[in-house]
């Protein structure tokens, strides 16, 4: 994965530019943590919830999202057991609604007051899906074509939606949420977004 | 005092620019939504810049932050001429350059807008949870810190930021900054690693700084504080790390908290070199 070579080769690059920080130990876990829990004071203990994490983010705090090959494997064993599919054990929902959903931004910002908004699953920010669509971030790699590409298979149908719910369940430290297991989404908006991918009647596919 | 030459000219253009991006953002902190056309113009008001540099509006900040600093405020009546920035009392000149730094009268390390509340509040008496709360400006009401620093970086300009880091402080507030850069958490999962840990990515259309590379690092912490066209303010290095874990759904930062001076400790090491434009323009 790029990702994780260029992980590498920053941790390098910077042992290289910065001899004499090279020695700096890494600090231990609880000092950070401290630090966290000083920087929130105006904080409600709800909010105040989110500063802290579970193994996984742990693990990727510490190795810097480049695991060991054990501890790399623990996560996706460990994300794996998260994953929970649609009851109707139908996967693809409403491309159109999966489309408003990659656009949208919205959600659980500190000015995200209205509770009642569905959150967005925001996809344009990282990845190209639309081809006809210019704005497009390019922190994931290019979706052009998902559903196309793979023949509209309902296996990569099955494994896009694990990706979605939960991408280090295949990617350990994968930057991309992990939008099913958070909560983020929900599983019907999860089917929404699947179907912009995988529909061949998306323009993801056109 | 710093002379504006010709101020309407620029305010014309951002005017103009304003309109463009309000149509886009109802609130000065929605401004993620993207524009390439807006970056375009900011580009092209960037060159005029550099034809006449007094047109950046982030000079009225720096000479209303002067103003400050010199007038007696507060409720102990006294000016900030005594402020010691970590040069002795009311140097000025080159202080930013070697900001974040320890200081052994709060015995913590401070950037200079915490540097700034200490200094208000020691001195002038002012409360400094009030000056927190109100640290960054909004529509309604505009912020002495943030003319304060931009006063002060501006004082620094031509110099390269250069940091010691000697202090066992503040050795560890480096070191917990670097910690705290890949560190992940909240609903997302992201950390400062998700966005600016990979070299020429960008979300949506806006271009991602990158920390990896020495030159990138540079041309960021070099330039702030800067005047933020979509918010029509100046924005400070402070403001920055609270945008960024607004983005990151954790709640609100602490003005001048222990975190925010880690992670500008950290970035500006890693920016170390860069030569201070401060306030620059921003989108």
């Amino acid at each position: 994965m790029t990702s994780l070579r260029n992980a590498v080769l920053i941790a390098a690059a910077a042992a290289m530019a910065t001899p004499a920080l090279a020695q700096t130990a890494s600090p231990p876990p609880d000092l950070v943590d401290r630090y966290m829990s000083e920087s929130w004071k105006s904080a409600t203990p709800e909010w105040r919830g989110r500063l802290a994490q579970d193994q996984t983010m742990k693990d990727c705090s510490t190795y810097r999202n480049n695991p060991p090959a054990a501890v790399h494997d623990a996560i996706i064993a460990r994300e794996k057991a998260t994953i929970q599919y649609p009851a109707d054990g139908k996967l693809l929902g409403d491309w159109k609604k999966g489309e408003a959903s990659a656009r949208d931004g919205y959600g659980l910002r500190f000015t995200d007051k209205d509770t009642a908004r569905a959150n967005g699953g925001n996809c344009y920010a990282c990845h190209q899906l639309d081809p006809k669509e210019i704005t497009f971030g390019t922190v994931g790699p290019s979706l052009v074509h998902y559903g196309k590409n793979r023949n509209y298979s309902t296996d990569d149908a099955k494994l896009a939606y694990e990706r979605i719910f939960n991408p280090q369940s295949v990617f350990a430290c994968s930057h991309m949420p992990r939008f099913g297991h958070n909560k983020f989404l929900t599983v019907d908006q999860i089917k929404d977004v699947l179907a912009y991918l995988m529909d061949p009647a998306s323009p993801v596919n056109k | 005092m710093t002379k504006l030459s010709r101020p309407w000219t620029a305010f014309a253009f951002l005017a103009a620019l304003a309109v463009v991006t309000a149509g886009l953002v109802p609130t000065w902190m929605a401004v993620h939504a993207q524009d390439d056309q807006t970056e375009k113009e900011v580009e092209r008001y960037r060159q005029m810049l550099k034809d006449d540099p007094w047109s950046n509006p982030g000079n009225l900040w720096v000479d209303r932050g002067e103003a400050l600093w010199d007038r007696a405020r507060g409720p102990k009546n006294a000016s900030l001429a005594q402020c010691d920035l970590g040069l002795g009392p009311g140097k000025v000149d080159g202080a930013y350059a070697q900001l974040p730094r320890y200081f052994a009268d709060a015995d913590r390390v401070m950037d200079l807008e915490a540097r700034l509340v200490w200094c208000m509040d020691k001195l002038q008496g002012f409360d400094p949870k009030t000056l927190a709360k109100t640290a960054f400006s909004n529509r309604d009401r505009s912020s002495d810190l943030e003319a304060l620093t931009a006063f002060v970086a501006n004082r620094s300009n031509g110099m390269k930021f250069s940091l010691r880091l000697e202090h066992a402080k503040e050795k560890e507030a480096y070191a917990v900054g670097e910690a705290l850069f890949y560190r992940r958490q909240g609903p997302m999962d992201f950390g400062c690693v998700t966005c600016h840990a990979d070299d020429g990515k960008r979300i949506r259309l806006q271009q991602l700084p990158y920390f990896g590379d020495t030159k990138s690092a540079q041309e960021v912490v070099a330039t702030w504080p800067a005047y933020r066209v979509s918010q029509e303010t100046v924005r400070t290095m402070q403001h920055r790390m609270f945008d960024c874990y607004w983005q990151m759904r954790l709640p609100e930062l602490d003005y001048g908290s222990d975190v925010s001076v880690a992670l500008i400790t950290y970035l500006t090491k890693r920016g170390e070199g860069g030569e201070i434009n401060a306030p620059s323009l921003k989108r």
